[in-house]
């Protein structure tokens, strides 16, 4: 049959009549959605409905090998200016959706690899879904990292396909969901292995059997009594960012007044905003797709969403840091099986490496290796996949694994003699072509490397805690390390899915020199008298993931006053009295119970706010003022390279208010004393098996 | 081709290259914290670890195991793939009862001297604590009806038909150990050796507390270099036997009860060898694998033997394994610098040791026609066995061979055998001769 020729998709009918609709972006290698391939899309669907095309079906397939559709193409949002513009984009992406919602043939999305945002909503306007169960398979709504929600209907179908309490959480938390999760939830109506895909998709398309109703409890939701009630729960979840596992946690989040508030609509509108719309709407009618895309519309010009997108961007300039390095390291040899070595350990053979984990005798890697386990127990579902992942991790106290690996980490403690001279015999047993590398975070490079025959050989990769948790890895490097080693290092942080920041070796390097003067104001002014329940609440209405007491509490007293000693050292300042005297005291924070705060079950118990006399934000701006001052230095002594990697790189390795873009992003915004408009979107640690070349 | 003409010309002698093994860990009352691949993986990860080559290296993995878990079908491949080498490692099974972990070394061996191979990962591995409780065959057959059963009613009418004997579970472990066509444990078979050599409760005793004592020493000489460090799931490390009683002695042993042939016996469970979990492996090379990948050598196989006899004596089967070797290399046993028997029960290791110095029983039995000559103690078991350590059934066999050939090194002696009786009445026993280097 002749069928017309679109750039973007290929046409093919076969002996059954369904028509099979390829998408395959001729410009790129990822099937985004864009202007160009929505109109071409919207001329087959009018053929279709003018009988041009009369298939009996048609299901709607990726050309790609990689993944079904990434989402909107962000980049074309991120220019518009003018609210009315931006509706009138968003409203004309939901009216081909419509359209195809509304062809009177059945449709089928045929989902393989990934499938976010638009991809999704493209496929909730179609009757089926089928997707492969395979490891690649993620579906979900990720729009609301950005900054804004689904706009081309998605909060509208996918409250009316699975019911709002399953829509919300899937639409608040912006997570991927695996094919059999998605199947479970009702998003998709199977999960099969590619060897029953195509089998499964002409199934639905010519039997067309009907969908099990809505459970009656969904229902008793979406009734307009009911919706304020579920939407004050919703807004409570937000703002609080607590995840309730049972009713019980419910109740508490719905009336514990004690709890804190960690998110603002005027910080992250658009979560607020989303819960909004249902709650008027209830998801049905013309008028839920109209609102949803006027607030898209809004939402899309907010500082918040910008910043968010910003981020995003920054997060895939790392990401490409050593797209090009041809090193693919297969083992790992971690010498130190201290928190920071064995969770090091454990987080490279989750990602699938041969591990060597070294310390002197077996008894120093016993907590190691507990703690491995758990971490791959949370982390996969199958035990079989746990139980691979135990299996690459293989203890050796007689360093085995020096010889065979392909990168080695030292984790060992704080000691130059010891480093150095556990480097000069590294040297001698690594393969010539193993990155030599050390985990500190206070000896510069060069005096480390002044114990190798070649010092330019040696580069610092630098985790932060909790490895498992924190995406941003430093990578560090003097005068004289080779810039190919640096060049692996960074490879070998995106082999392990971590974001690679290249930096210099001074003190502190980046993000703890930024930092430290951060927390180091907080504990003055703790010093002076003022509440730490003020001065961590301050941090926290700022946008910070947690409150500086808190937080120093949580690193350890202990390593809170090294770092303060030897960056005092070197920049001068001075070490909060306070600090010294718990150290001394042996309250070291979180871990002995007892810190700034005490402790019980783990939570801290903080004092009441003064009921008087806080200003927090002016608060906020003493210590974050600090931050801002170190941030400069860093940016003028060239620790990094630019502004854009100082602000991703504080984002991910602190969690810096993520809508207010970062240090210096927050320094331009308030020196052009723009107003700040504000933002959603729980923080980005997002997780780190979402696509995220485009979304939306 | 080219493969095949190169493994054509070799000379056929198999070297031992290297080998290591769990801590041998007692049964206690619930399964233990390894499974039987487990085992042999946390084991052999440490292994190959320290090898010049890949894991993908090696040409094959043998493993000898009686009681793989209902997961672990052709045990073998799945501690392959397990630790890394690969979906193009094949892989097999071998049982030979008490000595399944030296028949998994005697096919490595056989292939490498055919030329099938260069490099073979052998050994055995066994999680006696994680025998499975059965269904019995009355209650088998009613499940069957209960899942063919079509309606709620047919299954109604299925309930009373069920007897409360259909519950009685059957203990693998315990069939496991009992010879079903002579109708005796293996306890039972050591009281028949016992009672033809003459052996008293109190050599038995004897030879138990010295098991104890010379394990202790050896532990505390660090003479057993073989045992590597395991660590379970909650990190806990276990680094030696735990099944070692560094208090027992003569008069604490006498006041047994028993065990196999209850009130009149005299084997116990204290001379008896413990239930346990453990792995061994060695690894074994052609020359062109030594030369290949520069590898050291321990030792080289000389020569095997498996003999049978009546399944009621089965624990005299070293005694029937070992002359003919001597006789085919044209040794006698004085030439022998270090000898393992396994230690399944001191009755039958004491039995082997006299059935050698008893006239009647080398010319009847061995076909010998004279006495073969008496064993000296301090060439036996130097660093205890099996009833100080325990006997995981699988892993046993490349235990002893092992040892054998840590001991070889340590004394610089030359010949070393390591011989298993084998419940269901057999014998075996493999020689070798320490060798530094491809000759």
């Amino acid at each position: 049959m002749e069928q017309q020729n679109y750039k973007n998709w290929h046409l093919t009918t076969d002996e059954k009549n369904i028509l099979w609709v390829t998408f395959d972006r001729a410009d790129s290698s990822v099937n985004s959605l864009n202007r160009e391939v929505l109109e071409e899309f919207e001329h087959i669907l009018n053929d279709i409905q003018q009988g041009k095309l009369k298939p009996a079906a048609m299901i709607i397939k990726s050309g790609k090998t990689n993944g079904f559709i990434a989402g909107a193409d962000i980049q074309q949002f991120t220019k518009i200016t003018d609210v009315n513009e931006a509706f009138d984009l968003v409203r004309k992406g939901q009216l081909v959706f419509d359209k195809l919602a509304n062809l009177p043939i059945t449709t089928v999305s045929m989902i393989e690899g990934f499938c976010m945002g638009g991809g999704t909503e493209m496929s909730l306007a179609c009757k089926y879904r089928v997707a492969e169960d395979g490891n690649k398979t993620r579906i979900g709504l990720p729009e609301i990292l950005l900054g804004i929600h689904p706009g081309w209907g998605g909060t509208v179908r996918l409250v009316q396909l699975i019911g709002p309490a399953k829509a919300m959480d899937i639409m608040l938390t912006g997570r991927a969901l695996p094919a059999r999760t998605a199947a479970k939830l009702g998003v998709i109506d199977a999960a099969v292995p590619k060897r029953q895909l195509e089998r499964a998709a002409r199934y639905y398309a010519l039997e067309k059997p009907a969908r099990k109703p809505l459970h009656w409890m969904s229902k008793v939701s979406n009734l307009p009594f009911m919706r304020p009630v579920l939407g004050y729960m919703l807004r409570r979840v937000v703002e609080t960012r607590e995840t309730p596992r049972n009713p019980l946690q419910q109740l508490n989040i719905l009336f514990n007044r004690n709890l804190e508030i960690k998110t603002t609509p005027e910080q992250y509108p658009a979560p607020f905003a989303m819960i909004n719309l249902w709650v008027e709407d209830g998801a049905n009618g013309e008028k839920a797709y109209i609102n949803e895309a006027k607030s898209v519309g809004k939402l899309l010009l907010t500082n918040t969403s910008r910043n968010l997108v910003r981020v995003f961007n920054l997060q895939d300039r790392l990401k490409s840091m050593a797209k090009n390095v041809d090193f693919k390291p297969q083992h790992v040899h971690v010498i130190g099986a201290g928190t920071m070595g064995g969770d090091i350990a454990a987080w490279c053979a989750v990602r699938g490496l041969t591990v060597t984990l070294q310390d002197r005798e077996p008894k120093f890697l016993t907590g190691a290796i507990k703690r491995a386990n758990k971490l791959f127990k949370d982390r996969f579902k199958l035990p079989r996949e746990a139980q691979a992942a135990m299996d690459r991790l293989i203890p050796d106290v007689d360093g085995m694994g020096i010889a065979k690996a392909d990168v080695i980490i030292e984790a060992i403690y704080e000691n130059l003699e010891a480093k150095q001279a556990l480097f000069a015999d590294l040297e001698k047993r690594a393969k010539p072509t193993a990155i030599l590398a050390t985990n500190t975070s206070s000896i510069p490079l060069d005096e480390i490397s002044t114990a190798l025959k070649d010092p330019s050989r040696l580069v610092g990769i630098h985790f932060f805690n909790p490895v498992a948790k924190m995406q941003l890895v430093e990578v560090v490097q003097s005068d004289k390390t080779n810039k190919a080693v640096v060049d692996k290092a960074m490879a070998f942080v995106r082999k392990i899915d971590r974001l690679p920041l290249p930096v210099k070796s001074s003190p502190g390097f980046l993000v703890n020199r930024i930092l430290m003067p951060y927390l180091n104001e907080a504990m003055i002014m703790l010093d002076e008298g003022i509440s730490p329940t003020a001065i961590d609440r301050a941090a926290v209405e700022f946008g910070m993931p947690m409150g500086p007491i808190e937080l120093a509490d949580t690193v350890g007293l202990d390593v809170c006053l090294s770092v303060a000693k030897n960056l005092s050292g070197h920049f001068g300042g001075k070490i909060p009295l306070r600090l010294q005297q718990l150290v001394e005291a042996g309250k070291l924070g979180r871990k002995t119970d007892a810190g700034f705060y005490t402790y019980k079950n783990g939570r801290p118990i903080k004092p009441a706010m003064p009921k008087t006399g806080v200003n927090t934000s002016a608060l906020a701006d003493r210590m974050i003022g600090k931050m801002l001052d170190e941030a400069q230095k860093c940016l003028k002594e060239g620790v990094v390279a630019d502004a854009d990697l100082l602000d991703v790189g504080m984002i991910f390795g602190t969690g810096f208010a993520p809508f207010r873009g970062g240090p210096m992003q927050y320094l331009k915004t308030q020196q052009a004393q723009m107003p700040l408009v504000v933002e959603t979107a729980p923080c980005c640690d997002t997780h780190e098996d979402k696509v995220k070349d485009t979304v939306a | 081709m080219v493969e095949e003409s190169t493994k054509s010309r070799r000379n056929g002698v198999v070297y031992v290259v290297d080998g290591c093994r769990t801590p041998f860990l007692k049964a206690r009352t619930t399964p233990g914290p390894f499974t039987a691949s487990d085992l042999a993986v946390a084991t052999c990860k440490t292994l190959l670890l320290r090898q010049p080559f890949k894991p993908s290296d090696l040409d094959e993995v043998i493993t000898g195991c009686m009681m793989p878990s209902p997961d672990e079908a052709n045990i073998s491949r799945i501690i392959a793939l397990r630790l890394g080498c690969g979906k193009k490692v094949p892989a097999w099974t071998v049982q030979r009862n008490c000595a399944s972990g030296l028949q998994a070394i005697d096919n490595a061996y056989q292939d490498i001297a055919m030329g099938r191979h260069n490099l073979v990962l052998a050994g055995g591995t066994e999680a006696m604590s994680h025998a499975p409780v059965l269904l019995n065959e009355d209650m088998t057959a009613w499940l069957g009806q209960w899942f063919a059963a079509r309606s709620l009613t047919d299954r109604l009418k299925l309930i009373p038909q069920i007897k409360l004997r259909y519950f009685k579970p059957i203990i693998a472990l315990l069939h496991g150990l009992s010879d079903p066509l002579v109708g005796l444990s293996m306890g039972q078979t050591a009281e028949n050796v016992a009672y033809r050599f003459g052996i008293t409760r109190e050599e038995m005793d004897a030879f138990s507390v010295q098991s104890h004592q010379r394990l202790a020493a050896a532990i505390d000489g660090g003479l057993i270099p073989e045992v590597e460090p395991i660590f379970d799931n909650t990190g806990k490390v276990y680094q030696a036997d735990d099944g070692l009683r560094r208090d027992s002695t003569v008069e604490k042993l006498a006041k047994l009860q028993p065990f196999f042939d209850k009130k009149f016996g005299m084997v116990t469970a204290a001379n008896s060898s413990q239930v346990t979990d453990g792995a061994a492996y060695v690894i074994l090379a052609s020359e062109e694998a030594v030369k290949r990948f520069n590898l050291p050598v321990m030792a080289k196989i000389v020569d095997v033997e498996w003999a049978a006899l009546e399944p009621e004596q089965m624990g005299l089967g070293p005694a029937h394994a070992i002359p003919p070797i001597l006789q085919r290399q044209k040794l006698s046993l004085n030439d022998i610098d270090c000898m393992e028997i396994n230690e399944a029960f001191a009755a039958q290791v004491l039995g082997c040791i006299k059935a050698w110095e008893d006239a009647d029983y080398c010319k009847e039995q061995l076909g010998l026609s004279k006495p073969l000559g008496k064993l000296s103690e301090d060439k036996l078991n130097i660093d205890g066995g099996a009833i100080a350590m325990g006997h995981p059934i699988g892993a046993s066999g490349a235990r002893v061979l092992l040892h054998t050939i840590e001991v070889l090194k340590r004394k610089n002696a030359k010949y070393g055998i390591a011989s298993l009786c084998i419940g269901g009445g057999q014998g075996g026993a493999m020689l070798v001769e320490r060798v530094t280097g491809v000759e």
